[in-house]
């Protein structure tokens, strides 16, 4: 079973995240729970220091990188160690070259999956998509971001709040930075009005988070499966297919809908030169969306549709204008009356071409 | 039976055939043809595209019997991974290449979009020739800040792209006031 992961969210650096984690561990300890630090970011902070006594700190790995030294968590060591709880500084750290992976918040997850509770920090600065507001906002592109995902995916953020002016008291006193740095970022970084908009950002990324967790939380797992939308492009290795694509991931937009790729290829098919290019187009489109692409072989396309719809609850079907002939219809049977029939309860569209739509006479 | 039946009979055999085959004689709406080994024609743009540069770009499909590409060029910012989804770059590209394709498919052009992503636009563009074929190139220049390859790009362009490469000059938006008052 996957662990627990709490993360600790502050505006800036200096607000006691690391010092709130420590004392979250201490608690957990006290309680009886074994307990590891996987990694301490060295702040030089006395405080933070004292706080870390008597708690076990698994071993850091030491790199060379040309003549630096550097210290990353040891993941490997803090799984095989396998504690209850392990806490795990600023997740949004760039290791050095040569680990396994290229962020902390990658060494995370597989201390998750190895089934052990994770209590990380991290400032609101980092976070991917308030890239471009931070940088307006505080004129300095922070490098170091992570998807937003990992905060959906967390099982509890905490706000690690604190006023502007009580930071800046702090910075004052040397509790952040030494004095002389201190006084630098005073004048820049710490400035109020940039710590009160960094605030503000950290308290609406929270409270946006507990209102997602609340609404999922209200919701009971069957209206969860009645309201859930799920679409499905049906595409062929053809240029008109981008199109049915392209429509299909603007609906699924305004539905708030997983989009999935299908394309049924019929057994032993070779595709031509072009049908490669235009699958390999469609391929990376589903990548740029953010779809799923699907690939299944099968002689009754309607079945694999059918197959596909119920394994992943889909409901609505996207098909381009079908070019079968009207004899061919009458004969052998039209592929959206099939579709109709054999999905009760999906909405099937068909894409037209709007070029094909008469002109509007004035 | 008599004579006047069979008459009927006959009748009505005949219409029935007449409504069966006016019935399967009926097309679907017709779809351009895209012949195999047909002409490719890519154009390339990011942002917007100026529709002086699509007209032109469609007259030279159409009089080459070729396939547009129009191609939007995502430029993933390095703070991404490269296969990161960009939804709101993907919000701008949707409409304009729906309007590209509409344009292209009136005139009779049978069009195969694509989007394709890179660090820069030359980087999308050479990730995008690299796994597909195009027979000419029509890029549009800078455009008054609106669209168009920078002369930096346009330079790159000209001395890597795998194919004939042509640049067209997009119609000034606005003329000077100063010449609007001279006129």
């Amino acid at each position: 079973m996957r662990g627990r992961y709490r993360i600790l969210l502050g505006m800036a650096a200096g607000v006691g995240k690391t010092y709130r984690m420590l004392q979250e561990g201490k608690q957990a300890h006290a309680e009886g729970r074994d307990v590891v630090i996987g990694y301490l970011e060295p702040h030089d902070r006395p405080d933070t220091a004292v706080l870390a006594e008597g708690l076990e700190e698994v071993p850091r790995l030491r790199t060379e990188h040309g003549s630096l030294e550097l210290n990353e968590m040891d993941v490997d060591a803090v799984i095989r160690r396998a504690p209850e709880l392990a806490l795990i500084d600023e997740l949004a750290h760039t290791n050095a070259p040569g680990m396994r992976n290229e962020k902390r918040y990658q060494d995370i997850d597989e201390v998750l999956d190895a089934g052990i509770d994770v209590i990380s920090t991290v400032n609101v600065q980092h976070l991917e998509s308030l890239n471009d507001a931070i940088a307006e906002l505080t004129d300095v592109r922070v490098r170091e971001t992570f998807p937003d995902r990992i905060l959906e995916e967390a099982d509890e953020v905490v706000l690690v709040d604190l006023t502007p002016e009580a930071l800046q008291e702090r910075l004052r006193a040397g509790k952040v930075y030494p004095k002389e740095r201190a006084e630098v970022a005073l004048q820049n970084f710490f400035r109020v009005e940039k710590l009160s908009a960094l605030r503000e950002l950290a308290l609406r990324e929270v409270a946006e988070d507990v209102e997602a967790r609340r609404q999922t939380l209200v919701l009971d797992p069957l209206s969860q499966q009645a309201v859930a939308e799920r679409v499905l492009a049906l595409v062929t290795p053809e240029p008109r297919s981008q199109r049915i694509l392209r429509r299909a991931w603007r609906s699924a937009e305004r539905l708030g809908a997983q989009l999935d790729v299908l394309w049924v290829r019929r057994p032993g098919r070779e595709l031509s030169e072009e049908e490669q290019v235009s699958l390999a187009a469609l391929r990376r489109l589903a990548i740029v969306l953010g779809a799923h692409f699907l690939e299944e072989e099968g002689d009754d396309l309607v079945a694999a549709v059918r197959n596909i719809v119920y394994d992943r609850g889909t409901t609505y079907v996207f098909v381009g204008t079908p070019d079968e002939s009207r004899r061919r219809e009458v004969l052998r049977g039209s592929l959206v009356s099939a579709l109709v029939r054999e999905l009760p309860g999906v909405d099937i569209r068909v894409v037209a071409n709007r070029a094909d739509r008469p002109e509007r006479v004035q | 039976m008599s004579g006047l039946d069979l008459a009927l009979l006959g009748a009505v055999a005949a219409l029935g055939f007449a409504l069966a085959a006016a019935l399967l004689r009926r097309r679907p709406p017709r779809r351009l043809a895209v012949p195999a080994g047909a002409r490719r024609i890519l154009v390339p743009f990011t942002g917007s595209l100026d529709p002086t540069v699509l007209q032109a770009a469609i007259r030279i499909a159409r009089a080459e019997n070729a396939v547009l590409v129009p191609a939007y060029l995502l430029i993933v910012p390095l703070r991404y991974d490269e296969d990161s989804p960009l939804s709101d770059q993907v919000k701008m590209a949707m409409p304009l290449l729906e309007a590209v394709e509409h344009a292209a498919l009136r005139a009779g052009v049978p069009v195969d979009a694509r989007i394709e992503k890179g660090r820069t636009a030359t980087h999308a563009l050479r990730r995008l020739w690299e796994v597909e074929r195009f027979d000419r190139i029509v890029a549009p220049a800078p455009s008054d800040g609106h669209g168009g390859f920078t002369e930096k790009e346009l330079a790159w362009l000209l001395l890597h792209a795998p194919t004939e490469t042509l640049v067209l000059k997009p119609t000034p938006r606005e003329l000077p006031a100063r010449l609007h008052s001279a006129a």
